[in-house]
């Protein structure tokens, strides 16, 4: 069925195409000249030598994403769960609730969870009034990964809910139906049928949490310093460009790796579903 | 009816290098139900989509009223279509969707008012004006369908399997809906099915398509009593279909006897495919029969019995109206005019034996591949 | 089992709610204390109303969000148009995912690799502020174009080709069967991408702390700068108005998003 195609049909595409070369192919060919560069834009590998000395910020954002993701999905995944099973009506207000929060600027949400946990804050004079010790939170590794969890939870819950609605009933039936009590249920049929929407809540929650800066800078008091704050700072100087543009093409190159094997699980599920 | 409104002439078509269509000569006349029949794959669709506009032939000529317009775009040709899924545009309005084709051509608002209102009429469908599409059941929307295009007052109405979405109840009262719509306009219609009851029972000519050929053109009780091959013969009705020589004028052999017949003009004892259709075998004592076997299988159908008889070997289809039981030993009698001699050709041993019978020999998609290899292997044993 | 698992529900999103909801009260605090409640004022509205770099960025915002939004609409619908036609497979899937590399990216790449871009342009040509305005309407355009894509494609993919044979059967030339019909068809997806790159164009932080410079403030990079140092009380009001605005947009989507599911669904049933 070969049709004649029009000249609007065929020129659609061009803009884009030539959008997507200037803007999205091109600033990361900057990115890889400025890494591979030094000042005088001679060749050098010293940027990507010198990220070792930087090898315990990488250590130290890793493990505070990680920890935030595994509390996510272990706080999201029975949220989903719950938000699934409730009454169809209720579930359009929770979903509405549930993104609300994604759409509300990361800074005005971090910020207003810094403002709550303050040492002036509403937590601690609540504390005070109870006659107990303040406790001290913003500036500890706990409020940035609290942070984390905070700002990204909607991100896991949503994949992993959408996953859910879309679970056939049926297997539910036929699990019960084969002598699955409820928990063996959710082990053997629902947890495996919503890999798909894990995976992707995993890298929804990994990705921003591994590259943020404002969460480390309001509640990490700046005694955290991760990939991202390094990143941002090195760009506030000229000078600094050239290293700045080797870590940030490390870290996207970690999490084109993560991603892609998180993808590659997904894909696998989705496939062993199909079949 | 006499003059030639439509004319293909040696049409052929590929897909991917597949060919679908091949030396396709058809002429179609003003007035005339023609209802192109076959299995899917057959081409029929290809055929009506050429004739639409929306497919070019990689040979041949369309001739409409002796012009050519094989690169006439869908748009100016004075032909319309009822699409398979009534593609009813879902945006709009029963009414708006039935005034889409005037509104196009500029036709002033009252006049259109008018023409639908008739239409809508006409169609039954008064009082749906202000519905969508998609709150309509599938007879009203193929209702819908069929106002959008006769609205334009085309030359030629393009059907694509209109009925194919409905029950059956319902698409035997649109199949008369049809027809009365057809009379009342005077529109040639071509119809395109794959269902061989729906096809003889509307159409003025039947065009039966297989393999992307055209291997019969008639009226209906032509293809149905002189069918030219094989293929016809089984895709029409029920029939058995047994290997036979002529051994001279009105003198057939099949079977392992030889019959009087009326058919004639074949060499001596030329190689041919015997018909003959299950209502015309009688059902006698084994002594008066002219043939006889075993009956290996009886169903009731309402009001006839459908027996499977094994004559040496080969599997009989007959119908009778009073019943007989299984195992019994009958005898089988027919009369000359009920025995139709064809020319063999490339569906011959094909079709015809009843050891593999089922309700799917109605409906074969692919009629070279699985069904014939089976058949052949049970013949063989 | 069934009442354990919802109150977990709504304990959960108490605590989701609790910061923007005590960020929300206290914007009405009378006074200066985030620890204690004194009284019902606007007095921090009034603040923010009088302080004339939060309307200039407030203006900023909204106009960066219009322009970029209706540009990566333009853009991306005859992408997808496009994209929906194109007969090589290889191209047509390695634009698609070169398209989502500023999804998929963390904003902070995203924001640094254009920052470079624009920066060395800018000394290629000679120029000394390469950053601002332009920059910052490209940056958006730019992030926005994937989901623009990714809500109109679909919509061009799903719509039935029949249709536009129809339309041509009843006298439509291309031209018109691609207005009348097909165009009717996408019009929720090409709406519903530009609101959403509406909104993300409002809500960048990340993408834009790298792209502009301090003479083109929008209210997300103003609120940064607000929130650096000291808290200031006006920051309240404005992050409520902000988070009522929003809730005011996301129920309009999610009307308009139910309406054509609702449309979908039905005919869905019919068949």
């Amino acid at each position: 069925m070969k049709k004649r195609l029009s000249f609007l049909e065929r020129a659609a595409a061009v803009p884009h195409l030539v959008w997507t070369l200037l803007f999205i192919i091109g600033p990361l060919l900057f990115v890889l000249y400025f890494a591979f560069t030094d000042n005088d834009g001679a060749f050098t590998f010293a940027n990507i030598a010198h990220l070792s000395s930087y090898a315990h910020i990488f250590f130290v954002s890793i493990c505070f994403s990680v920890v935030a993701t595994a509390f996510c999905l272990l706080i999201g995944y029975p949220l989903a769960l719950a938000m699934a099973r409730a009454k169809p009506s209720t579930q359009k207000l929770l979903l509405v609730l549930l993104m609300l929060p994604m759409w509300i600027s990361l800074l005005i949400r971090t910020y207003s969870l810094m403002t709550l946990l303050d040492n002036g804050g509403l937590v601690n004079s609540l504390l005070r009034a109870m006659g107990l010790a303040p406790w001290h939170m913003v500036g500890t590794g706990g409020a940035v990964v609290l942070g984390m969890i905070y700002d990204f939870l909607p991100y896991m819950v949503l994949p992993i809910y959408t996953s859910m609605t879309k679970l056939d009933k049926r297997y539910l039936e036929a699990a019960a139906d084969l002598g699955c009590n409820p928990c063996q249920t959710l082990f053997r049929v629902t947890l495996p049928l919503t890999a798909p929407g894990i995976f992707s809540g995993i890298t929804m929650v990994f990705v921003p949490s591994i590259s943020t800066f404002y969460i480390s800078q309001k509640l990490g008091g700046g005694n955290f310093d991760l990939i991202g704050d390094t990143i941002e700072r090195q760009f506030q100087y000229t000078s600094t460009y050239h290293i700045g543009a080797a870590i940030s093409l490390v870290m996207m190159l970690l999490i084109i790796a993560s991603v892609a094997i998180f993808g590659r699980f997904a894909d696998k599920e989705e496939e062993g579903m199909l079949a | 009816m006499n003059n030639t409104l439509i004319k293909l002439c040696s049409i052929d078509k590929s897909f991917d290098g597949e060919r679908v269509l091949c030396g396709i000569d058809l002429d179609i006349h003003d007035n005339e139900f023609v209802t192109l029949l076959g299995p899917s794959g057959c081409g029929k669709t290809t055929t009506l989509r050429i004739i639409g506009g929306f497919e070019t032939p990689d040979e041949g000529e369309v001739l409409f009223e002796g012009e050519r317009i094989n690169d006439l775009p869908p748009y100016r040709r004075p032909i319309n279509t009822v699409f398979q899924k009534y593609a009813l545009f879902p945006h709009l309005n029963v009414y708006d969707n039935v005034a889409f084709g005037l509104r196009l051509h500029k036709v002033p608002e009252e006049e259109i008012a008018t023409r639908v209102r008739e239409m809508l009429e006409m169609t039954g469908l008064k009082g749906f004006e202000n519905r969508r599409p998609a709150t309509l059941s599938g007879g009203q929307q193929q209702r819908v369908a069929i106002a959008r295009a006769l609205i334009n007052n085309p030359r030629v109405l393009l059907l694509d399997e209109p009925l194919g979405a409905l029950d059956l109840k319902l698409r035997k009262d649109m199949q008369n809906e049809l027809k009365r719509i057809h009379n009342a306009t005077g529109i040639t219609f071509i119809y395109v099915t794959h269902d061989q009851e729906e096809a003889l029972s509307m159409s003025d000519t039947v065009v039966v398509m297989a393999d992307g050929k055209i291997q019969q053109i008639g009226s209906p009780t032509d293809i149905y009593n002189e069918p030219v091959n094989a293929f016809v013969a089984d895709f029409i009705g029920e029939s058995n279909i047994l290997d036979g020589v002529m051994q001279k004028d009105r003198k057939a052999r099949f079977a392992g006897q030889t019959f009087d017949c009326v058919d004639g003009g074949f060499a001596k004892n030329e190689p041919v495919d015997i018909v003959i259709r299950p209502e015309d075998v009688d059902v006698v004592p084994v002594e008066k029969g002219m043939l006889s076997g075993t009956v290996t299988g009886v169903t009731f159908k309402g009001d006839y019995y459908e027996i499977i008889v094994d004559v040496g070997g080969f599997k009989w289809m007959i119908e009778t109206s009073d019943y007989v039981a299984p195992d019994a030993e009958i005898g089988l009698y027919i009369e000359p005019d009920a025995i139709h001699v064809m020319k063999k050709s490339e569906y011959s041993g094909k079709f015809g034996d009843y050891s593999t019978f089922s309700e799917e020999m109605d409906w074969i998609s692919d009629p070279d591949k699985e069904v014939s290899e089976d058949e052949e292997t049970t013949l063989l044993s | 089992m069934k009442t354990l698992s919802r109150v977990y529900m709504w304990v959960i999103f108490a605590l989701l709610y609790a910061p923007i909801l005590v960020l929300v009260i206290f914007s009405f605090n009378k006074g200066g204390s985030l620890a204690s409640y004194t009284g019902f004022s606007f007095k921090w509205y009034g603040e923010l109303f009088r302080d004339s770099v939060a309307l200039d960025s407030l203006k900023n915002s909204f106009l960066l969000a219009v322009f970029s939004a209706l540009l990566a609409t333009l853009i991306g619908t005859l992408a997808a148009l496009g994209l929906d036609r194109m007969r090589n497979k290889m191209l047509k899937s390695a634009v698609e995912s070169v398209t989502n590399i500023p999804m998929m990216n963390p904003d902070i790449v995203t924001g640094v690799s254009m920052m470079l871009l624009f920066v060395a342009f800018g000394a290629i040509l000679g120029l000394r502020d390469t950053l601002g305005k332009a920059t910052m309407l490209i940056a958006h355009t730019t992030f926005s174009l994937p989901y623009v894509i990714l809500s109109v494609l679909p919509r061009f993919k799903q719509f039935d080709k029949t249709l536009r044979e129809a339309a041509q059967d009843l006298g439509c030339t291309p031209m018109q069967s691609f207005l009348k019909v097909e165009l009717p068809a996408i019009l929720p997806g090409v709406l519903s991408g530009l609101v959403m790159a509406f909104t993300l164009s409002l809500d960048d932080f990340v993408i834009s702390h790298f792209v502009s410079s301090p003479d083109f403030q929008t209210l997300p990079l103003y609120i940064y700068n607000q929130t650096a140092h000291n808290v200031k009380y006006s920051m309240y009001a404005l992050c409520t108005l902000i988070i009522v605005t929003i809730l005011a947009l996301l129920l309009v989507i999610n009307f308009a998003g139910d309406f054509g599911k609702g449309k979908k669904r039905k005919e869905g049933a019919k068949k």
